[in-house]
């Protein structure tokens, strides 16, 4: 399956976020922002496939998060770095199809040029009363070997769990 | 295998989406010398069959037109009281026609949200702690289905009690909408559906089901 087509897309959206906002902390949360639109709205199209039951432990949200990665974007990062307490872990990618080809030009050190990843993990797990927060710890377009993306749990959204749940 | 209905309701209790399936019209039309041997009574806005029931014509069935001429409310679309024409010897014999009444929309939206708070009690009633809402709704005429998402989304179906495997549908249809609405981007979160393409593939899917039954999808 040729996934250039969509690097290319992805390429062109950051890009010409970019050139409209000027500012790369405005793109990094606009890029933010798009990725959850997109997670709340991909989280029902994995449980559908997946037919997947609630999480009632973090390890079991890292578990789907990775199938959720290996389904749709095809690739299979690795889960490492549990913090103690268990509410913290990273996800390792070798590749990532969105920045392939891609170099940071040094006025744009500061891009998260994955930052849609983010959004859409937070997205996801909110429509499952999760709330997270995540961020790219190691960036291999910023000189990394590794591509690593931290995600925390923050805590459950009570008043949001639908009934029967509790 | 007969599938009356399909309603979608969103996480915050509202009716997103209802589709009425094999639902049979049932229209009697006939013909009345005076006087007329029916008690017709308005309710709810609309002239009603009270007693006097024959022929087809049953109790509860709406008056809908008088010699071919629509009736809406309590009136004739020529402007005349229906009451009033049904008093007047001339006019006779008149032919009447009566139907069975629909559910209005607004109807579906109140029992929609009448059903999810409903579907909350089930859960607290139970013994066991974590025990889900309401899965099945039995009556003598129908069963009603109702499968749950994590996020809050209800799918439910009505069809004919002896009907199984039911929840297989549930899931089916919940897969089209995470296709055919979800990644509508023109389609926004908690609103109505109004995609066409899942008006259709929805129906392709219930006309599969009902003729090759529910093992084919």
């Amino acid at each position: 399956q040729n996934s250039e087509l969509f690097t290319l897309t992805y390429g062109a959206l950051v890009s010409q976020l970019l050139k409209d906002y000027e500012n790369v902390d405005d793109v990094n949360k606009q890029l933010e922002r798009m990725g959850y639109n997109i997670g709340i709205r991909l989280i029902e199209d994995f449980l559908a496939r997946t037919s997947s039951g609630r999480c009632y432990d973090f390890r079991d949200t890292a578990d789907k998060i990775q199938m959720g990665f290996r389904l749709f974007l095809g690739v299979t990062p690795s889960i490492t770095n549990w913090s103690p307490a268990g509410d913290e872990f990273s996800l390792h990618f070798e590749t990532n199809p969105l920045t392939e080809f891609v170099e940071l030009p040094d006025h744009c050190l500061n891009l998260k040029y994955a930052n849609v990843l983010t959004g859409v993990i937070r997205g996801a797990c909110e429509m499952v009363q999760m709330e997270v927060t995540s961020w790219f710890v190691q960036d291999q377009l910023k000189g990394d070997n590794v591509t690593e993306l931290r995600i925390k749990f923050i805590k459950r959204l009570e008043d949001a769990i639908p009934a029967g749940e509790d | 295998m007969v599938i009356y209905g399909v309603y979608i309701v969103s996480k915050s209790g509202g009716l997103i989406f209802n589709h009425d399936h094999n639902l049979t019209k049932i229209e009697t039309e006939k013909t009345f010398s005076f006087p007329l041997d029916i008690q017709l009574q308005c309710e709810n806005k609309k002239v009603v069959v009270a007693f006097g029931q024959r022929d087809g014509i049953m109790v509860g069935h709406v008056l809908t037109a008088v010699n071919g001429i629509p009736v809406t409310g309590q009136q004739l679309d020529d402007g005349r009281d229906v009451f009033d024409v049904l008093k007047t010897q001339e006019l006779f014999p008149l032919n009447l026609k009566f139907e069975r009444p629909k559910m209005t929309t607004n109807e579906k939206i109140f029992l929609a949200s009448m059903f999810y708070p409903l579907f909350a009690i089930a859960s607290q009633l139970s013994p066991e702690p974590r025990s889900s809402g309401i899965e099945v709704l039995e009556a003598d005429t129908f069963k009603l289905h109702c499968f749950q998402t994590l996020t809050g989304v209800k799918f439910i179906v009505v069809v004919e009690p002896n009907q199984g495997g039911m929840d297989v549908l549930l899931k089916r249809i919940y897969e089209l909408y995470a296709d055919y609405a979800l990644k509508n981007p023109f389609y926004s979160l908690e609103m109505p559906i109004r995609c066409e393409l899942f008006d259709t593939n929805l129906q392709i899917l219930l006309e599969q089901v009902e003729k090759t039954g529910i093992s084919s999808v």
